[in-house]
């Protein structure tokens, strides 16, 4: 009995830790103008849940807070891609539809335009 | 044997303790210190590295031969770090590369930037900008800035004063770090009142601003942030000495108390003894001056929990004296041997800032303000005498959070104002002492929508209960619209409120023979009523480029609508009367401004401007006095590219003002009419700098170089105790060409 209440009481603490209202998380996602840090905060705010959403021009980087009880980073990836931008270190890139959205100033995968910047 | 145990049992660990570094990186972004995760820690020399954690923290391996730590991302100044105690805590402050280019990066960034992105009219001001005229004080510090018109120094305290949408500077809500500092006793003079060298940037917003920061701001807010002990050079020096015979010294000292603390000393004096009269009229064609001025700043900062906060002391004393060429203060004061003016002013000011921003949701902050002052103004006209003391509280709490998510902010927060006034005059026709308390609670909210595409608003309300003024509601509302590449189309509008200090406002009014008077009777100031108005604006800016040069076109319409103006009519060469509007007041200004990078280095802004500005006097409704109807502005900027750490830097300024009305002068003496306007006036000025390092580097210029004067700035000069004389018909330079030189000095 008792060590089914540590169980549940170790588990409680947990999920509630889990179940943080300002997780944050940062990941590299791949752009490279203004029109891009815009594209890519706005896919952010899709998911209902997320607080702040800033992606940095210079250094790729994007950071969240968002409420882990109302989604979850793989979610809010998830929009980023369908918006047509990579995230380094994950698997799957954006499609190449969502990439062929992307205004011509934007396409980040061209040397030529990543030069531009 | 046990003890052996003991060292055994701390051995490992004292050579863990040794072996590893730790400490957090944080990226030095204004006054927020936020974790870098991803920064790159290395030894200098070695492949022993790692990076930062979400929170910017890292451990990494230490051995005694390492001494140079090397921290690094992209986007940000690499900084090396010597370690010389392994076991104390790295916290580094990593700062962007733009903020340690700001000099090399301006010849591509212009030193006044426009934002596409905001949704008020505002523009800054960098300190860049500010070096374009060497001199010397916040008010002169606007002459390269087409959306502020600087005027002539009136002829008897040579301040100049500034006007924004054709509205003299009491409709304009001036502030030091958000706290509203020139106003009341002050307003005539405050802006001399803040050296140029103290101010690191200036915001000027059009239009009626946000409500946080009052209900006072009508044609706009100019907001000075002045510079800080934390990022301040360590020692600063500016000497300045010109042709005139003024001298000016600023010193800057700033140092680190401790990791927290910073604090800095700025002494600032200026002196002009020099006597003039190139027109010969009898009267000094600037006051002689004597001015010290001194501020402590103490800054504290702690980026891990999130404070901030500053602590300033300042004290001013000014001394000016004008008048004859033979008034002897000491003889002649009161007196009709020959007519003076001496202004003595002292001034003290306290104020606190407070601030915390939460490290964990760096959306929500809290912000305490508090300032008091004490201004003091003991000063005579010939025979009349003017002696003001304002006592002034300020208090103001924000709270800053979002709704949902950070696209949606808000602001909200209470204030508090607390001002004694006590006046004593000695001027025929008026009372002698006018004394009155003001006392004002508001609270605001403001709410700011970016969808981060194409629309930003601001809409915001205050609730105000004034002692004077009544209980009032004062909305404003600002938004931004962009509907195609590199454009904003900008739409204002918003309600000011205000008590007129038409005593302090109107000094120059006491430096003639007219007799003062105030019309009204039942009002709850000096027996007028508040000044109300309505702003509204439309601003569109438009960025392009031509033969591949990066310009960009801005136009401006905005309307002023008063609701109650006090009147100050001058249209009786006899008198000055103050009335509460009876029918119509407003002012209408359009200003079309290009800005046109011509070719590297070189940077070229025009800007003309068209005033349309009418009062309902008792005589008609008029245009009001002295304010051109057309106004033309350029501005160029050279600098040459960077050799060896030093360059050149070239600047001028046109400005062409129309003609101007004079006040009605047909029931003077033929003699004492004036003609119905002024002519055109034409001004320009220059200044060549040379920067020898990034320590040091003089200038040379020279202020109205073509030496246009206007002949007869007093009317009746002979004779300054009859009923003709009169100063308050300035509208061009009195003096004549200036030209000056100085130095900078600075270690960082």
């Amino acid at each position: 009995m008792k060590k089914l209440l540590l169980v549940t009481l170790v588990l409680i603490t947990t999920v509630t830790f889990a179940q943080d209202k300002n997780a944050k998380a940062t990941m590299e996602v791949d752009g490279v103008c203004l029109m891009c840090k815009s594209r890519i905060e706005k896919a952010c705010f899709k998911t209902k849940g997320v607080k702040s959403a800033i992606w940095d021009v210079k250094t790729h980087e994007l950071k969240l807070i968002y409420d882990e009880r109302k989604t979850n980073v793989e979610t809010i990836q998830k929009s980023v891609l369908e918006a047509g931008h990579d995230i380094k270190k994950l698997k799957i890139k954006a499609t190449d539809e969502a990439y062929a959205k992307l205004h011509d100033c934007c396409k980040y995968r061209d040397i030529e335009v990543r030069e531009a910047h | 044997m046990k003890n052996i145990l003991y060292i055994l049992i701390w051995f490992p660990v004292l050579i863990f303790s040794q072996e590893k570094i730790s400490g957090m990186i944080m990226e030095a972004n204004n006054n927020q210190h936020l974790g870098l995760p991803g920064a790159n820690v290395y030894w200098l020399g070695t492949t022993v590295g790692t990076t930062t954690d979400i929170d910017g923290k890292f451990t990494l391996s230490y051995k005694n031969e390492y001494e140079k730590l090397i921290i690094s991302y992209v986007g940000f100044k690499t900084d090396t770090l010597t370690i010389s105690d392994p076991s104390k805590m790295v916290h580094h402050l990593l700062k962007t590369t733009s903020e340690l280019n700001e000099v090399t990066l301006t010849s591509r960034k212009q030193a006044t930037a426009k934002s596409y992105l905001q949704a008020q009219n505002t523009f800054t001001v960098t300190s860049d900008e500010l070096l374009k005229a060497a001199c010397c004080n916040l008010a002169e510090s606007f002459e390269t800035n087409p959306s502020i018109d600087v005027n002539f120094a009136d002829a008897v305290t040579g301040t100049k004063q500034i006007k924004m949408l054709g509205l003299n500077s009491p409709y304009i809500l001036i502030a030091t770090e958000n706290i509203p500092s020139i106003r009341g006793a002050s307003q005539a003079f405050g802006l001399t009142f803040i050296p140029g060298t103290w101010v690191e940037s200036i915001q000027i917003t059009k239009g009626a601003g946000s409500v946080v920061n009052g209900y006072e701001s009508i044609a706009g807010q100019i907001n000075a942030e002045l510079v800080k002990p934390l990022t301040d050079n360590k020692l600063f020096v500016n000497l300045y000495g010109a042709s005139s015979e003024r001298l000016e010294l600023n010193t800057h000292l700033n140092t680190k108390v401790s990791d927290k603390w910073h604090t800095g000393l700025y002494l600032h004096g200026n002196t002009h003894n020099g006597e003039h009269d190139v027109n010969d009229d009898g009267f000094l064609d600037m006051p002689k001056f004597n001015q010290i001025n001194i501020m402590n700043r103490w800054q504290y900062i702690d980026t891990e929990k999130g404070f901030v906060s500053f602590i300033n002391l300042k004290f001013l004393n000014d001394e000016k004296q004008t008048g004859q060429l033979n008034f002897n203060p000491k003889t002649d004061k009161l007196t009709t041997n020959a007519w003076g003016s001496e202004i003595l002013t002292k001034r003290y000011e306290i104020s606190t800032k407070f601030g915390y921003v939460n490290p964990e949701v760096p959306w929500q902050k809290i912000g305490v303000q508090a300032a008091f002052s004490n201004h003091k103004q003991e000063s005579y006209f010939g025979l009349n005498q003017y002696n003001i003391t304002q006592n002034s509280l300020y208090t103001n709490a924000i709270y800053n959070t979002i709704i949902s998510d950070s696209r949606h902010k808000i602001k909200t927060g209470l204030d508090f104002t607390y001002d004694h006034y006590d006046e004593f005059l000695d001027v025929p026709n008026l009372a002698s002492d006018y004394e009155r308390t003001e006392r004002s609670v508001g609270s605001f909210f403001e709410y700011n929508f970016d969808n981060l595409n194409n629309l930003n608003l601001t809409a915001g309300i205050r609730a105000d209960t004034h002692n004077l003024l009544g209980t009032f509601v004062t909305p404003r509302f600002h938004m931004r619209y962009t509907p195609w590449e590199k454009s904003a189309i900008r739409a204002s509008f918003g309600r000011g409120k205000r008590s007129a200090n038409i005593f302090a406002e109107n000094q120059n009014m006491f430096a003639s023979s007219r007799t003062i008077n105030i019309l009204n009777t039942t009002g709850n100031i000096y027996g007028l009523d508040p000044e109300i108005a309505w702003n509204y604006g439309l601003s569109y800016l438009q960025g392009f480029n031509l033969f591949n040069r990066k310009a960009d076109i801005t136009l401006d319409y905005y309307k002023t609508d008063f609701k109650n103006k006090i009147v100050v009519d001058y249209e009786n060469p006899q008198e000055v009367n103050f009335y509460n509007l009876d029918g119509v007041s407003y002012a209408n200004s359009f200003q079309i401004e290009l800005n046109y990078n011509v070719f590297e280095h070189f940077d070229l802004r025009t800007a003309y401007k068209y005033y349309d500005i009418k009062t309902q006097y008792n005589s008609g409704k008029l245009s009001n006095p002295l304010i051109p109807k057309h106004r033309f502005f350029a501005n160029a900027a050279y600098e040459t590219p960077i050799k060896n750490n030093g360059h050149w830097k070239f600047d001028t300024t046109f400005n062409w003002l129309g003609e101007q009305r004079f006040s009605s002068t047909l029931a003077n003496p033929s003699t004492y009419q004036l003609s119905e306007k002024t002519p055109t006036v034409t001004t320009l000025n220059a200044q060549v700098t040379k920067v020898f390092s990034e320590k040091f580097e003089v200038y040379l210029g020279g202020e109205n170089i073509t030496n246009v004067r206007q002949d007869n700035p007093i009317l009746d000069a002979k004779n300054p105790f009859g009923s003709n004389f009169d100063t308050t018909f300035v509208y061009g330079p009195i003096f004549g060409s200036m030209y000056y030189a100085g130095l900078r000095f600075k270690i960082n």
